[in-house]
């Protein structure tokens, strides 16, 4: 199989010995204009990896920063073709730095699932992460995504028991995500030791890298999940900067797009100096 | 579409009515999610779990509700005989105790120390709290913030029973939005607490266990028409929002060839209009809360809000075997205004002296429209789901009647 931009982004971090920074921003938050240029600016603020959200009416497993911003980007008139746009028009400028669309599963099967994989492939789209899809659904999106040559990243929890872990890596592939507390997205934070005792146990069961989301807000914290992960994902703490910047309608302040790519440099630095200071 | 040897036999060993029902939930719930189906299971074959079921039931709910002929309805409109199952006449108000007390036990047995549950006309959650003040559980209702204002008795009645009842503000403040805070706070307290879904609907195995705990709806129509007219009915009808006072009623008689079945959605002002919550009348199959089933949702998959008169019935989806039952055309499926439901709460409360829930004045308006069509000889049973007590500000309201 030939090497995906998520295999080459992960052994250009095994080179340069550190874990990566996965920032997630909402496709059409708070308007189409803004979030391209969010997009585009991202990689060289420091993200190693892009999720890119799928807005949704019915955020089940996002707290109140992602519904927020869910809302905002439908109420601005994205859909998943606007979505897979934005893809495309990123991909003119960055033909390396890995995308990965994460959302829920009923915009997908609306569009068609053979429709939106064979749009979202030619859009360079490299994974998927769709929260509503267990393995016990794996024949709607997960076994066709791989088919098409789009990675499908499966989440475990806390919850997911060494009886089940085998059950959920098994049709995994780029990587797994760790979600590191048993609650919704922008809430609870993870201790780090609990988190370095999760990988580790993930990495019994898999040779997959691991990514390691929910509740990492500042840019200490991505350092110490970088320090014992293969990536650290922040998702609320950047959407609270695009919150912060928004006026009384709702519509962006002219600041907004460099305050979101200022706090993913930050992010950045904490999480490349992390393994120098985690090795001492 | 292929008929069935049976309607009876669903779901499949992962879920599955047809393509509806199945596991869309996050990850951090499936291991709970199997577990409350394996308690089910070993619950559903043990002796003592029926038996204790049956004790609750009869002395605490006061089964069996009585089938009673609607002699003056029956009369007024010239048609049907129409016979009321008499589910408002359970300990709470509604059929929705029948699956608190069963879900309650499942609870139990798993050890879990807390329960959550979302509310539309707050007759779930008043049954929920009712079944955790009995089994000294901690207890969260989520409710819309709409629906509280609406419901405000049975928010009053949750209070006293020592819930927490939570207002959700999010989206349109009705029962989606409720079933999404609830859904949220499991993930969070996954190791605690049971989540106790009021309809079936959710993820496998919620409509099967919601549909088999009120089976005993229908199972006692059976005997009791059977003893009061010597045969089985024609005709049953039932009201549905998410389904499970139809499926309870309708279930064991799917498989009898001659029975039909009427199940009434809320057509809101009307479904032309756009404002209803007629799932199966105007929406398409997707995926919400846990399973697929059909939805009202735009072009895009993004789902729509519901509306109706009745909060219990103001839901974009409908529980998966509905949807099943309805592409196998088995069941049919029609809907009523509130206009419409209106006016049946009014007739049914001067004619019989009981007034229905508004949920239950749609199965009644349906009734209505069908009874003088049929023959005096057609057996017809309507769900009386649930009382209207709860409703009397609402009806006044519309009804313009000044309290």
């Amino acid at each position: 199989m030939p090497e995906t931009r998520i295999d080459r982004r992960f052994a250009v971090l095994r080179r340069e010995n550190r874990g990566g920074l996965v920032v997630f921003v909402t496709a059409g938050d708070p308007d189409p204009r803004t979030s391209a240029e969010i997009l585009r600016g991202l990689p060289a603020a420091g993200a190693d990896f892009i999720e890119l959200g799928m807005p949704f009416s019915d955020p089940m497993a996002d707290g109140p920063a992602i519904q927020m911003s869910s809302q905002r980007a439908l109420k601005s008139g994205a859909t998943l073709k606007t979505t897979l746009e934005l893809v495309a028009d990123f991909r003119q400028r960055d033909s390396e730095t890995p995308i990965i669309l994460m959302g829920y599963y009923n915009p997908i099967y609306i569009f068609g699932v053979d429709a939106f994989l064979s749009e979202a492939k030619a859009a360079a789209v490299d994974g998927l992460i769709i929260v509503d899809l267990p393995p016990e659904e794996e024949n709607e999106i997960c076994l066709p995504s791989r088919m098409a040559g789009i990675d499908f990243i499966y989440l475990t929890a806390p919850t997911t028991d060494e009886i089940r872990l085998p059950r959920v890596v098994k049709n995994a592939s780029g990587f797994v995500y760790y979600v590191s507390i048993t609650g919704i997205t922008g809430t609870a934070s993870a201790r780090i030791e609990d988190v370095r005792k999760a990988v580790e146990r993930l990495h019994r069961h898999t040779d997959l890298p691991i990514a390691v989301g929910f509740g990492i807000k500042t840019p200490e914290q991505a350092a110490g999940v970088a320090a014992v992960a293969d990536a650290a994902v922040v998702g609320s703490a950047l959407i609270g900067k695009v919150t912060e910047n928004l006026d009384e309608d709702g519509k962006a302040r002219p600041g907004l797009t460099n305050a979101v790519l200022d706090f993913t440099a930050e992010l950045a630095k904490g999480v490349r100096g992390a393994r120098v200071k985690g090795a001492a | 579409m292929e008929q069935p040897d049976t309607y009876r036999a669903g779901p499949d060993d992962s879920g599955h009515f047809g393509i509806y029902g199945g596991r869309f939930v996050a990850e951090t719930l499936m291991p709970l999610i199997l577990d409350v189906e394996r308690t089910y299971e070993e619950a559903r074959n043990d002796a003592a779990f029926a038996a204790e079921m049956g004790h609750y039931l009869s002395k605490y709910v006061g089964r069996p509700s009585p089938l009673f002929f609607a002699e003056r309805l029956t009369r007024h409109l010239g048609g049907a005989r129409i016979y009321f199952k008499r589910e408002d006449l359970n300990h709470t108000g509604a059929h929705k105790i029948n699956n608190c007390i069963g879900q309650g036990l499942v609870a139990r047995r798993m050890g879990k120390t807390r329960i959550i549950a979302e509310t539309g006309a707050g007759q779930h959650g008043v049954a929920t709290a009712t079944v955790c003040a009995l089994f000294d559980i901690p207890c969260v209702i989520y409710m819309g913030s709409r629906d509280i204002d609406r419901q405000a008795p049975n928010v009053f009645r949750m209070k006293m029973l020592g819930a927490e009842v939570k207002p959700v503000t999010a989206g349109s403040g009705t029962l989606k939005d409720s079933m999404n805070e609830a859904l949220r706070d499991w993930v969070a307290n996954v190791e605690t607490t049971y989540y106790l879904i009021g309809t079936s609907a959710g993820p496998h195995p919620y409509p099967a266990m919601v549909r088999d705990f009120q089976c005993v709806i229908g199972e006692e129509v059976r005997e009791q028409i059977t003893d009061a007219e010597g045969r089985l009915p024609d005709t049953l009808v039932a009201c549905i929002g998410g389904g499970s006072n139809a499926l309870g009623l309708f279930h064991p008689f799917l498989d009898e060839k001659n029975v039909r079945f009427v199940a009434v959605e809320a057509a809101g002002k009307g479904v032309e209009t756009g404002q209803h919550a007629a799932s199966l009348g105007a929406g398409s199959p997707g995926v919400l809360h846990g399973n697929r089933t059909y939805l009202l949702q735009d072009s895009n998959g993004q789902v729509e809000e519901a509306h109706s008169i009745s909060a219990g019935l103001d839901y974009p989806g409908i529980g998966p075997e509905h949807s099943w039952l309805h592409d196998t055309g088995r069941v049919e499926y029609v809907s009523i205004t509130d206009a419409e439901a209106l006016e049946a709460f009014h007739l049914c409360t001067r004619l019989e002296g009981i007034i229905p829930a508004l949920e239950t004045a749609h199965a009644i308006a349906q009734v209505g429209k069908m009874a003088g069509v049929l023959g005096a000889d057609n057996l017809l049973v309507v769900n009386l789901s649930g009382r209207g007590d709860k409703d009397l500000d609402t009806v006044a309201r519309a009804s313009g009647i000044g309290l």
